[in-house]
């Protein structure tokens, strides 16, 4: 499925274990690895790069390496589009500072608007990190099945032996506020009932999921959508957080965030966005 | 239970609820006047407030032990919107009034619709308590003239207590008889309402003091009528004013200010002032009902704002829900709310049948009533109370305080909320940390092995706490609870307070809520309900302050006599890093040891990765020394892999006629051959019917793992006794291959 990965590299100090994470991803996947540097080619960098190169893994596939001036943002979307690539690797700030939060950053446009998968990485390094716990979400969704079964793919690569799958309870589906014992018994009842129901949901997904040597586990949790399951992957302390991509984020969602925009205004680990 | 059950159960309750009810009406009738007549209304409006909200709120309400009627806090905002609204003219300021009132309870009632009841929530503890205090001290400055017979005494609250020496001296100095009497009685009713408390005559107790005092006004009247010579010495002007048919003279109210600023103000701060007393006093007596249960607030805030409107049209003050009287009901084994609604009966009985003797109780007896509420209210061990929570709590406290008795009640609550987020701001240096994340849902709940687990990010204080509230209000009192604030990293005194609430909730019903990560945080005060600040650093002083579960960590210590400190060095437990556990993973910090001679129980901090990768774990642990030799080898749950990578090359080790063991657990080590001689029936059998643990052993000792994180006392009793249990297990084994 994922054939061409991109990754966009500026010259910054993050440079080699953004390379060397963008080779190992590309290897996991068996596909073919094209950087996009932003700015003028000239002879010191591209030595700087190959000296990165020599000591990084051996891309089993091509190598393409392209060299173009202009807006970051611009550049690499309309790569996107000409390769036609199926993820974008993005190496993110584990958090930012109002400013750039309300302006919107280099890797939150590029998130919102890629036409593919996007892989953020929040803590890119040249050793690889054992990949130990993978979070995906299970919320009720078309592209749900799709992307559980991307994690399962990502998990059986990274040879990663646990998946959570979390399903977020929105407080709107328990129908009952609690206000005294009565309704506390009624919401007890209804959550448990929701999670039975949720459970079965993703159960049946996983049917048609090879899942043999990993553990998998299906969580309920309660919190705001989009949000509590980077706070649960924080306090499970994942590394992976798998997740949908959401239908569409105007300038709405940006003064009511919401799912993404949560997600991408406190990086909780590495998150990879299915399209 | 049955729906005809439970009507038994109401029909088996009702003498106790009518005996309750009567003895609340005892202290309601001297209270309804005295607030009636502090607020400058005719006495009879808090007589009315009282019978339409003990019967309307009885009815529709959702609460259940609670006693409705007109409250203290509103003495002063009352008493204000007469003054402003009717200019001069106390009568027409009143009528006024009356429009605003039954307003303020239409806001109640759409608030209630709105489940709006958590906005009061949104107060800092301690600028209601300065609130409070404020109102307190404005009813001690009016009242305390009141009760030495000058019921003229007039002027802003400051003012009035500028007078208070000056008003000393004058009743001294008197000469008229009817003034002398009326402080006389004043005096009395004040020493009477001291007293009351520190005379443990069963007897006597019978009757509650407000009810004492009228009576003996009563007996007065009763002697000077009867047995003496001279008329009854106290003026007319200085007696209770009711009208003569109480049937037929409700006021009417005008709702010609409609408008005005003035009238909206008014019905703001009266709508403000009853939300808020209504709120505590419902979460108060949640805490005293006998049977734990649970009060919708929403559902009641509708009922009192039904039954405000109602009282308004009649001419009644406002109808809130009042602690004191509340807490006479349930010391007197009120069950139900057929006990306030007993209480509005007896309310009526005793102004249709002893109309004209009530209107012999003198204005100062009722005023020393008052004297003794506002004392309580602003009693300088509220304020030490506060002291002791921390420095800025006073601060915010007394800025509130000042604000509310020089302006009014809403500039001093607004300036006591801006006060409180300042003094945030300054404490924590970073005004950052709340700008960016107060919209943000900061808390996350799920439920795991049967426990239910809430985790807070970023801040947790006053302005969020809802957030916070809403996931806790959804867990069972009965269950487990733990709450884990070692993401946040500033935690203030209006949520630690709140959340003891909830522990003293849990442990009344049955469960167990407890509050974990907090160790790490700087507390201002050695008080539970300081407001805690990460520091992330652990301060190695003598005299730091423990929390909560440091003290209970302590107490367990005790329970088990093992040793408990608080913080200790790394070389202490030295043993730790030779862990295959540990290889990987750099120790920061050992803290919480609990620990016998062998066994020793421990918080420990560690990295795990570093760089960009690094990432601070905190969990306990539970190390137990063996003398001998054991081999090495590390036990798991069958598929828990995220342990055992550091052992990969060995394979799980199946130990013979144990099929359902080796099925169930991984057993991995060097030395097969030691270890399956290590494993014998008896320890298998043990490992089969316990808890899992993470178990890895080495030549120094074992140690054992539940979760990643740190454990709270329950689970740190378990892994306690896990351990102490298993200890016999290895070492009589020892000794037997030894031998």
């Amino acid at each position: 499925m994922t054939k061409k990965i991109l990754i966009g590299l500026a010259f910054s100090p993050n440079l080699k274990a953004n390379l060397h994470e963008g080779i190992r991803t590309a290897n996991m996947f068996d596909a073919e690895l094209i950087t996009v540097h932003v700015g003028k080619k000239d002879a010191t960098k591209e030595k700087d790069l190959q000296n990165i190169l020599k000591e990084a893994p051996t891309l089993q596939k091509n190598l393409k390496t392209i060299w173009e001036e202009g807006d970051p943002v611009t550049v690499i979307l309309k790569t996107c589009v000409a390769e036609r690539i199926d993820l974008l690797i993005i190496g993110a700030l584990q958090k930012e500072n109002l400013y750039k939060y309300y302006v919107g950053s280099i890797a939150r446009k590029l998130t919102r608007k890629a036409p593919c998968s996007v892989f953020l990485l929040i803590k890119p390094s040249v050793e690889r990190v054992p990949c130990k716990h993978i979070v995906v979400n299970g919320l009720e969704d078309e592209k749900t099945p799709e992307t559980i079964k991307y994690a399962f793919d990502a998990a059986n690569n990274l040879g990663c032996k646990r998946v959570t799958i979390v399903e977020e309870i929105r407080p709107t589906e328990l129908d009952v506020k609690v206000s005294d014992d009565k309704t506390l018994k009624e919401a007890t009842l209804n959550k448990e009932r929701i999670e039975q129901r949720e459970d079965l949901r993703v159960r049946s997904i996983l049917k048609d999921i090879n899942t043999n040597d990993i553990i998998v586990k299906t969580q309920s949790i309660f919190g705001k959508r989009g949000y509590s399951i980077g706070h649960y992957a924080k306090v499970k302390r994942a590394d992976l957080l798998v997740m949908n991509k959401p239908q569409k984020t105007g300038v709405l969602d940006r003064i009511f965030p919401h799912d993404l925009e949560h997600i991408l205004s406190e990086l909780p680990t590495d998150v990879l966005i299915v399209k | 239970m049955t729906k005809n059950n439970k009507f038994k159960n109401f029909l088996n309750e009702i003498p106790q609820n009518l005996f309750s009810g009567f003895v609340v009406s005892l202290i309601a009738l001297p209270l309804g006047f005295g607030l009636a007549l502090a607020s400058g209304a005719p006495p009879i409006s808090g007589i009315i407030a009282a019978v339409v909200g003990g019967s309307i709120v009885a009815i529709i309400g959702g609460s259940n032990v609670t006693i409705t009627g007109p409250g203290n806090g509103l003495v002063v905002v009352i008493l204000g919107a007469i003054t402003t609204l009717g200019a001069g003219d106390m009568s027409q300021g009143f009528l006024y009034t009356l429009a605003a009132i039954v307003i303020s309870g239409a806001i109640m009632v759409i608030l209630g619709f709105l489940r709006l009841g958590s906005l009061g929530d949104f107060f800092p503890s301690s600028a209601i308590q300065g609130m409070l205090a404020a109102i307190g001290i404005g009813i001690f400055a009016k009242q305390f003239h009141v009760m030495l017979g000058n019921a003229n005494a007039k002027g802003s609250i400051v003012q009035l207590l500028l007078q208070v020496p000056n008003g000393i001296i004058n009743y001294v100095s008197t000469n008229s008889t009817s003034v002398l009497w009326a402080g006389m009685v004043g005096i009395i009713s004040l020493l009477i309402m001291v007293f009351y408390g520190k005379i443990r005559n069963k007897y006597f107790q019978l009757i509650p003091a407000p009810m004492w005092i009228v009576m003996l006004c009563i007996g007065l009247h009763y002697y000077f009528n009867l047995f003496s010579v001279n008329q009854y010495p106290i003026d007319q002007a200085l007696l209770i004013n009711l009208p003569n048919d109480v049937l037929s003279n409700f006021a009417f109210p005008d709702f010609g200010k409609v408008y005005q600023l003035d009238f909206i103000s008014a019905v703001i701060s009266i709508t403000l002032i009853a939300s808020i007393e209504s709120l505590l006093s419902i979460k108060a007596v949640d805490k005293l009902d006998s049977l734990k249960r649970r009060s919708n607030v929403n559902k009641d805030i509708r009922a009192l704002g039904i039954a405000t409107m109602v009282s308004g049209f009649l001419g009644g003050l406002n109808v809130v829900t009042v602690i004191a009287r509340s807490s006479v009901n349930v010391n007197n084994k009120g069950s139900n709310r057929s006990a306030n609604f007993f209480h509005a009966s007896f309310l009526v009985a005793f102004i249709l049948l002893f109309a004209s003797q009530l209107r012999k109780i003198p204005l100062p007896a009722l005023a020393a009533i008052l004297v003794f509420t506002g004392y309580k209210l602003a009693s300088p061990e509220n304020i030490k109370k506060v002291f002791k929570i921390g420095k800025e709590q006073l601060i915010i406290f007394l800025i509130t305080l000042l604000t509310t008795i020089s302006t009014n009640l809403i500039t001093g609550i607004i300036i006591g909320i801006v006060a409180t987020f300042v003094a945030h701001v300054i404490i924590n240096k970073d005004i950052l940390l709340f700008v960016t994340n107060i919209f943000k849902p900061n808390v996350l709940m799920f439920k795991e092995d049967d426990k239910y687990y809430v985790s807070v990010k970023n801040f947790s204080s006053f302005l969020n706490y809802t957030k916070l509230k809403s996931k806790i209000d959804q867990i069972p009192e009965n269950e487990d609870a733990i709450i884990d604030f070692s993401m946040c990293d500033f935690v203030d005194h209006s949520v630690m307070e709140n959340l003891n609430d909830y522990a003293e909730g849990f442990k009344r019903k049955g469960g167990h809520f407890e509050i974990i990560g907090l160790d790490n945080y700087n507390a201002g005060s050695e008080h539970p309900f300081a407001l805690r600040k990460n520091t992330g650093i652990t301060t190695i002083e003598e005299n730091i302050n423990l929390t909560k579960r440091q003290k209970s960590l302590q107490n367990v210590a005790n329970e088990l006599t093992w040793n408990y400190t608080p913080t200790k060095t790394i070389e202490e437990i030295i043993e730790l890093p030779h862990f295959g556990y540990f290889k990987t993973r750099q120790i920061k910090k050992v803290s919480n040891v609990l620990s016998n001679e062998s066994c020793e129980l421990f918080d420990v901090e560690f990295h795990e990765g570093e760089l960009f990768a690094k990432q601070i774990i905190k969990a306990t642990m539970l190390y137990i020394n063996i003398d001998q030799k054991v081999p090495d080898f590390t036990l798991d749950k069958e598929g828990f892999f995220e342990y055992i990578y550091h052992f990969t090359g060995y394979k799980d080790i199946s130990i013979e006629n144990h099929p359902d063991f080796s099925k169930r657990f991984y057993l991995s080590g060097k030395d097969v051959g030691a270890i399956k001689t290590f494993f014998t029936n008896e320890l298998v059998l043990f490992f089969e019917s316990n808890k899992y643990y993470h178990i890895e052993a080495n030549n120094k000792g074992l140690l054992i793992i539940g979760r990643e994180r740190l454990a709270g006392v329950k689970e740190i009793k378990a892994l306690a006794d896990y351990g102490i249990r298993l200890m016999p297990l290895i070492c009589e084994k020892y000794r037997v291959v030894a031998v």
